[in-house]
């Protein structure tokens, strides 16, 4: 049943019958700190951003530059993105653009990328944690015969042998472990989208483009991309990015209950989040999950109503700047790290909070007024 | 036409409690699933089977007591079961992995070719998800990820034509058989096995190949020998030092601790009443 690839897995000097974890003359050549820089219909993911920031800490304590993987369309404003890379704090940008790249599509992106890497040879290379970014990460990884962290929440570099030190949940969250590639080059990782701080933006920094070509024909790629729907804007819903978040778990135990988070998320502006025995129940959508499996959020003020806090939940909520916490039991493991706790029904709290928020901000805008 | 579906054995992480002092997994009673992702492909490649015929194979990569995760997987209605099962295939990351299971696939396509492999999404162990690009890249198979509805297969021309989840959009994407598809998490909604489709998993010859069985070629590539990655330090969530502050229901009313919170949460973060003040105005 095979085909053959348009990236095939390029050859490497084995590692040897015992487990080699020194690292060749040959890879010893690979420097600097790359980010794939992804884009759609015209806007970057803030994740990108926010591994470029990342990737200028990393790249500082190694002495190398940081560099930004741009692959697309001739119409998709790769040198603009470019631009503002180096206001992220990137040096140099690789550009590869050409029709077939326009859209994501595995097998054009995933032959860009490895013969970038093979041709400059960078260290660390670092994706963001999307659909796009897993789906190609995997296949780079592979391609490239690498190694690959997914979903780290912190990245090193370790100060002896000078590799890359990757964080990341395990077991659903109930354990971290540190990964790192000793033998093999570049050394892969994938980030969730807010896991990183966004860096700030300094209009003055430039950088350098290089350009490439891709050397692919629409005729030899296999998979069309026959169209794209865009989510509609009315129910477009993005945690990651929100400021705010009421999320509502099982202890609210009706789906005509949870409607209550959505009342107080109304009067705050806010999105709603759900733990996943409510996704599961199927009282709200699965982008409002938050945690392991679901989406990782930052927001200023996180209201979780009704959940209990287990591990899974809390790795995906624990970066927010306030959490409170409405549960009936003091035991729950949401209060060891909730700000602010109430040990009550979730059900007769959420009015009374949807209530106070909106007198309170009616009083201050009448002040203001 | 002839599907796989990989599967993987997890501990049902819902479940799973850390040691509080070693920082230990403490997996004893934990029960043994199968990975809830892998169930949404099993599915879908069940419909597939409905619709045209054909048959569903499925493989897992585990330690022998996995049969039963496979087995399961007999009783929803697979029509074979394989588990490649080795000494050998201890310690492997996801590249080692999906080594092994592209090799099980390829020796399962020699003796009836295969149209489609499925894995899933992700599993709840490791989250990595990266398993299914891996067994694409290893064999050669156009990759489709997050699929969340398959429109329409054509088995006369040999393509398949998928809807996947993007960021902020749907993609519609059409490839050419064989390929490997992951399905997104409630795309459907797992059968029920009837009972005498759970005495028929339970007697169920269940197929075990080791390293050799599975046509692995090189043991380098196998197991720790075959792993990129290296686990330096496996550690617990630190705790916290900052102490919840708990605002009592039973000495004062519920309006009053609600009012008295607001007022917390905002001295706390005043950049937050400002946003949402001009939110107001506008």
């Amino acid at each position: 049943m095979s085909q053959a690839p348009a990236a095939a897995p390029t050859a490497r000097p084995t590692a040897g019958r015992g487990r080699n974890l020194e690292l060749s003359e040959e890879l010893k050549a690979y420097k600097g700190v790359w980010v794939f820089i992804e884009h759609d219909r015209g806007h970057v993911h803030s994740v990108s951003w926010e591994l470029v920031g990342e990737a200028r800490k990393l790249a500082d304590q190694l002495g190398c530059p940081v560099s930004a993987i741009l692959l697309g369309g001739e119409d998709e404003g790769l040198e603009k993105f470019a631009a503002e890379a180096f206001t992220f704090g990137a040096d140099k940008a690789y550009l590869m653009k050409d029709p077939v790249l326009k859209g994501y599509r595995n097998e054009p992106f995933t032959k860009g990328m490895t013969d970038l890497v093979n041709k400059y040879k960078p260290e660390i290379l670092l994706l963001g944690a999307t659909s796009q970014g897993r789906d190609l990460a995997g296949s780079v990884a592979t391609t490239l015969l690498t190694g690959l962290t997914a979903d780290c929440t912190e990245l090193r570099i370790d100060p002896v042998s000078k590799a890359l030190a990757a964080t990341r949940p395990t077991f659903g969250g109930s354990l971290y472990c540190t990964i790192m590639t000793l033998a093999y080059r570049p050394q892969m990782a994938t980030v969730r989208p807010r896991v990183m701080e966004m860096p700030r933006a300094d209009a003055s920094r430039t950088g350098e483009i290089t350009y490439d070509a891709l050397g692919m024909v629409e005729t030899q790629i296999v998979t069309k991309l026959l169209d794209f729907i865009a989510d509609a804007n009315s129910n477009k819903i993005n945690l990651p990015y929100a400021d705010i978040i009421v999320s509502g778990g099982k202890g609210l135990k009706t789906p005509e209950n949870f409607k209550l988070v959505f009342e107080l998320a109304r009067v705050l502006g806010a999105e709603v989040g759900a733990t996943r025995p409510c996704v599961q129940a199927g009282w709200v959508e699965a982008d409002r999950q938050v945690g392991q499996t679901g989406k990782t959020v930052r927001p200023k003020l996180y209201i979780a109503a009704g959940i209990s806090g287990a591990v899974q939940h809390r790795v995906g909520c624990e970066a927010s700047d306030v959490i409170v916490a409405i549960n009936t039991d003091i035991n729950a493991p949401i209060f060891e790290f909730a700000h602010y706790g109430i040990v009550g029904n979730a059900m007769q709290v959420l009015p009374a909070l949807t209530q106070g928020f909106a007198a309170h901000l009616a009083l201050r805008t009448r002040q203001a007024a | 036409m002839h599907i796989v579906v990989c599967i993987k054995q997890v501990p049902d992480s819902a479940q799973i409690r850390v040691h509080p002092v070693t920082n230990t997994i403490m997996r004893q009673g934990v029960p043994a699933i199968v990975n809830p992702y892998d169930l949404f492909s099993l599915e879908e490649a069940l419909r597939l089977k409905d619709k045209f015929g054909g048959r569903v194979t499925v493989l897992c990569m585990g330690p022998p007591q996995a049969e039963e995760a496979l087995r399961k997987c007999i009783s929803f209605g697979a029509d074979d079961a394989v588990l490649v099962t080795d000494r050998a295939f201890a310690g492997a990351d996801t590249l080692a992995t999906s080594y092994a299971l592209a090799a099980g696939v390829r020796q399962i396509a020699s003796e009836q070719a295969v149209d489609i492999v499925f894995t899933g999404k992700q599993t709840i162990d490791g989250d990595t998800a990266q398993v299914g690009p891996g067994i694409a890249k290893r064999m050669g198979l156009q990759l489709l990820t997050y699929v969340s509805r398959i429109i329409e297969t054509d088995l006369e021309n040999r393509t398949i034509t998928v809807e996947r989840r993007a960021e902020g959009g749907v993609q519609v994407l059409k490839t050419a058989l064989p390929c490997l598809i992951t399905m997104l998490e409630n795309t459907n909604e797992m059968r029920f096995a009837a009972l005498p489709a759970m005495i028929h998993a339970a007697a169920y010859p269940v197929r075990k190949w080791n390293k050799e069985q599975a046509g692995i070629e090189d043991f380098g590539k196998i197991g720790l020998k075959g792993s990129p990655t290296v686990v330096s330090k496996v550690f617990g969530p630190t705790p916290r030092t900052e102490k919840v502050e708990m605002l009592e229901l039973e000495t004062s009313t519920l309006r009053d601790v609600s009012l008295n919170l607001i007022q917390k949460i905002f001295t706390r973060h005043p950049t937050l009443e400002a946003d949402l003040l001009t939110k107001e105005m506008t």
